[in-house]
């Protein structure tokens, strides 16, 4: 099966500044890749880069990410927002901050929605509670008639990711969906997650620093260091049986529970 | 032997005008001996955090007693408190934000030293061996909050807490904001002190694996209440409250 999204030894710098060098990677379609590392190995600049979130200080200096045949660094701006969204989705590790503070879930949900098709409001209200439903919330209409503030931290990120799913994107980049979490909510949304896969076929690429969330979602891992690849391949080997001297470091100092 | 630490009968109440009242810590007991850790967990918003700020008397109590090293130091305050700090230190989870971002980690780990009337070149020396002995080298004393790592200004939060060589050590999810190499290393450092120094732990932390590997007891806290208690294994083997069953299925 051809990959759906393709990087190609990508460098990365931040005003001039190398800090992302030779990322090379495939993910096919209903794949889910994880990315893990250490505080600025540069594993959330990778795939801020696919989605053009580099900010106005971040480049891809080499090397091509391809989407669909098309070299995602090198679109305007008009052409990467008509792909953010409908086709590439992000979560982001606080999804409650990235809603606005003093409009309802809903309005946001629809403004978003509207931005890339033409929806009636009955329409997006039945997509979204039948969504909202699908991830564990049986009263979708309370959900979308809230503002953020009135969910809980599990709750905005779970209606993070129904907002990411509400356009049927192709691939989802997930920054640290779970960190800011506890673990009871954490199994619930990588669940979720999981259960986005089965019923839409979504690739996934999920950035952590949490290797058991890796563990239980990710067919394949990329272990970075420093802005580079350390080790890159299937995920039981890479957790258990890691051939690099700094993958082994890092997975001998996960505290394991033992039961 | 005396219990360095007593809880009994600790509540916290937060009042606010408009909103009927919060019980963030729920008439709770337990006691901690000396040159045992004990570990602390729960969910965010089980109240862990807020035992911690009662013990160190940073929130005010609404009911119950705390009996430290057997004195009842529940309604102390000014000198009576400053001395009760001679043997209780805390770590904090945020070390940057811990420290005072305009003065020296030097000058912030030297403070206790200083108000107990210790010369300039005795704190000096002394801020240089706790440095060395937290796994850093004396220049760090120069250095400013942002100037370091995380797990830098952590090893220099815990050499401030040790500084008046206290006898119990309260970790408020000292380990959580670090990588996992990192936390390997300070929980290590942490562990060596602690056989060292004869230290008493009381860890606070929401990772269940890392109590299991370095605590000898460990609570649950759920809404405010303890639900269990016992030996990590024990309880993670064979929980016997629902609540601790849900949390240890929950761990991936």
């Amino acid at each position: 099966m051809a990959e759906i999204l393709r990087y190609d030894r990508v460098d990365i710098a931040y005003n001039g500044r190398r800090v992302v060098t030779g990322v090379s990677f495939d993910l096919q379609p209903g794949e889910i890749l994880g990315i893990v590392g250490e505080s600025g190995s540069g594993k959330s600049t990778v795939i801020k880069a696919a989605m053009g979130l580099l900010g106005p200080s971040g480049q891809v200096t080499r090397g091509d990410i391809w989407y669909k045949g098309k070299d995602l660094p090198d679109l305007s701006p008009g052409e990467m927002r008509r792909l953010n969204g409908p086709e590439l989705g992000m979560i982001f590790q606080s999804a409650g901050a990235s809603f606005c503070p003093i409009r309802t879930v809903g309005a946001q949900l629809y403004e978003s929605m509207t931005e890339h098709e033409s929806v009636t409001k009955a329409d997006f209200t039945h997509r979204a509670c039948a969504l909202l439903q699908k991830i564990g919330f049986e009263d979708g209409m309370r959900i979308l008639n809230s503002y953020p503030f009135e969910l809980s931290g599990g709750m905005q990120q779970r209606v993070g990711i129904a907002a990411a799913m509400l356009l049927n994107p192709s691939v989802l980049f997930a920054d640290e969906p779970t960190s800011a979490l506890d673990v009871s909510v954490q199994k619930q949304v990588v669940e979720e997650m999981l259960l986005v896969r089965e019923s839409f076929g979504t690739s996934i690429v999920i950035v952590t620093h949490n290797i058991g969330v890796i563990g239980a979602m990710a067919d394949n891992v990329l272990v970075m260091k420093d802005g580079q690849m350390v080790e890159y391949g299937k995920t039981r080997q890479v957790l258990d049986d890691p051939r690099e001297a700094y993958t082994q470091t890092l997975m001998a100092a996960v505290p394991r529970l033992m039961r | 032997m005396q219990p360095i630490l007593k809880v009994e009968n600790l509540t916290k109440v937060f009042k606010s005008s408009g909103r009927p009242d919060f019980t963030a810590v729920d008439h709770i007991g337990f006691e901690l001996m000396p040159g045992e850790c004990l570990g602390l967990i729960g969910e965010s918003g089980s109240g862990k955090s807020t035992v911690a700020n009662l013990i160190t008397r940073l929130t005010d109590m609404s009911e119950g007693k705390v009996i430290l090293d057997g004195q009842d130091i529940s309604r102390l305050s000014g000198r009576g408190l400053r001395d009760a700090y001679r043997k209780m230190q805390m770590v904090f989870q945020t070390p940057t934000e811990s420290f005072d971002p305009r003065r020296s980690l030097g000058d912030g780990i030297g403070e206790s030293l200083r108000n107990l009337g210790q010369s300039r070149a005795e704190v000096k020396a002394r801020v240089g061996s706790l440095l060395t002995q937290c796994g850093l080298t004396p220049d760090f004393a120069g250095r400013y909050p942002h100037q370091v790592s995380g797990g830098q200004c952590q090893r220099a939060a815990i050499a401030r807490a040790i500084a008046i060589e206290p006898r119990l050590l309260i970790c408020d999810e000292a380990t959580s904001a670090l990588d996992v190499t990192i936390q390997k290393e300070v929980v290590q450092l942490l562990g060596r002190l602690r056989e060292q120094l004869h230290l008493s732990i009381l860890f606070i932390c929401h990772d269940i694996a890392l109590v299991q590997q370095f605590c000898d007891r460990v609570l649950v806290m759920y809404k405010g209440k303890i639900v269990e208690e016992g030996v990590p294994d024990a309880v993670i083997r064979n929980p016997r409250n629902e609540y601790t069953k849900r949390l240890i299925e929950s761990i991936l």
